[in-house]
């Protein structure tokens, strides 16, 4: 049995005659065959009713109320499997993204909202609220207990602020905060190859929710952080963890 | 990651350093030989070991290349023949529904119904663990794990190539199974 069909009367999308503007190429948005190898592939295809393939033909027929407020553009996490799967590579997370960008600030999911408040409220951008100088100090509190409890590590250093190292570090706030000793196998490892790596105390902290908030002006102010934390030190390479 | 080099790209800035990540600089380092792991730990035991490709590092950033270098290092660490993949993998793989701020969104719901595909993905390989190399994958991955009462442990690939290496510490196992807590103490 199908779904029973559903009326609609097609408009002009204002939403996505203005994303496609944004757009090289218009991000291919006019461009689908309506296939569903998005949707298929789609992990959260049915949540809520809907699948991205849906969301595009909503654009498509100018629903720009219906897609302007539903939850799903919260519980796709923009993959970007569709665009991968998809014969003529339409850019469906942008789409997304622009939707929970049309979202009054302050409805958006609170707890995406205020991980990204606290990066911005603190030099760390971490999104727990973990202070630089705590990371500091766990750092050193950990790195202590190890090489009293591991003679074989004595020589083991972490450095923060070093200016010229390498490899500038970051590390997800995570550990610091709930897990510190999750951060001693990463370090044997950096201490085994001889690796030549610092933390800062500015921007160091690898998460960033303000993409996922959709906010591009503090996305941009986080970027812009890290970017200069890095380049202060003269650091070559910025290293993620992941 | 991705959200310093898609940004870098979006507000146009230009960086005086490069991005690299961590899992490429293991393969690195493993091949100059500078990185001395090994399977030989895991040859007796055979414990079996599954990878989820993250979606920020793999589709979204440097391909498939990063997922070779992703494969070559678990099997230099738990064995070739002790690596299970699951399908699909790589650049076509599914999301497990930790990213894009689910974890953070208060949908939780929703987001274990979404994650119900890679956990069952997952669960097909039969493996006994699964790696996940990305802070929040792993965090989705373990809750799908516990939530669902199928209890696989799920791993930093940091643990295991200490592990490898003969140099994982006491302290640095909570995410190991019973069988390997006391692997190489």
């Amino acid at each position: 049995m199908g779904e029973a069909a559903t009326v609609i009367l097609p408009k002009q999308s204002v939403f996505l005659s203005k994303v496609m503007d944004m757009l090289p190429e218009g991000g291919h948005l006019s461009m689908c065959l309506t296939c569903g190898l998005c949707a298929s592939g789609c992990p959260a295809s049915g949540l809520h009713d809907m699948d991205p393939r849906k969301f595009l033909r909503l654009c498509a027929l100018g629903q720009d109320e219906m897609v302007l407020s539903s939850p799903w553009v919260w519980m796709c996490t923009m993959c970007q499997r569709c665009v991968y799967a998809c014969p003529m590579a339409i850019d469906i997370p942008r789409l997304i993204y622009e939707a929970r960008a049309a979202w009054p600030r302050e409805d958006r999911p609170k707890g995406i909202l205020g991980s990204c408040d606290q990066a911005l409220k603190n030099e760390s951008n971490s999104a727990m609220g973990a202070r630089s100088e705590d990371f500091v100090f766990v750092a050193g509190d950990i790195l202590e207990e190890v090489k009293e409890a591991q003679p074989a590590w004595e020589d083991m250093q972490v450095s923060f602020n070093r200016p010229g190292a390498e490899y500038f570090l970051n590390q997800n706030s995570r550990e610091p905060v709930t897990e510190p000793d999750e951060m001693v196998p990463l370090w044997k490892i950096l201490h085994t190859v001889g690796c030549d790596w610092t933390y800062g105390t500015i921007g160091w902290a690898a998460e960033n929710y303000c993409m996922f908030l959709a906010d591009d002006a503090a996305w941009e102010t986080i970027v812009r952080n890290k970017v200069k934390a890095v380049e202060d030190l003269g650091c070559r390479y910025w290293l993620n963890t992941e | 990651m991705y959200a310093v080099r898609a940004g870098l790209q979006k507000f146009k800035i230009t960086p005086k350093f490069e991005i690299e990540s961590i899992i490429r600089l293991y393969a690195r380092w493993i091949r100059e030989g500078r990185l001395k792991v090994s399977s030989d730990w895991n040859r007796e035991l055979g414990v079996t070991f599954t990878v989820q490709d993250p979606c920020q590092l793999v589709r979204k950033t440097y391909g498939d290349p990063v997922a070779e270098d992703l494969r070559f290092v678990v099997k230099s660490v738990v064995g070739e023949e002790h690596f299970i993949e699951m399908y699909p993998n790589k650049s076509n793989n599914y999301c497990c529904g930790g990213g894009g701020g689910y974890l953070q969104s208060g949908y939780t719901e929703e987001r274990r119904a979404y994650g119900d595909r890679k956990l069952r993905q997952i669960v097909e390989t039969g493996a006994d663990y699964c790696i996940a190399p990305c802070h929040n994958c792993h965090s989705q991955i373990h809750d799908l794990s516990e939530h669902s009462g199928k209890h696989f442990p799920v791993v930093h690939l940091w643990t295991l190539i200490c592990l490898s290496m003969g140099c994982l510490g006491e302290n640095e196992r909570s995410y190991l199974g019973e069988d390997l807590a006391s692997v190489g103490l």
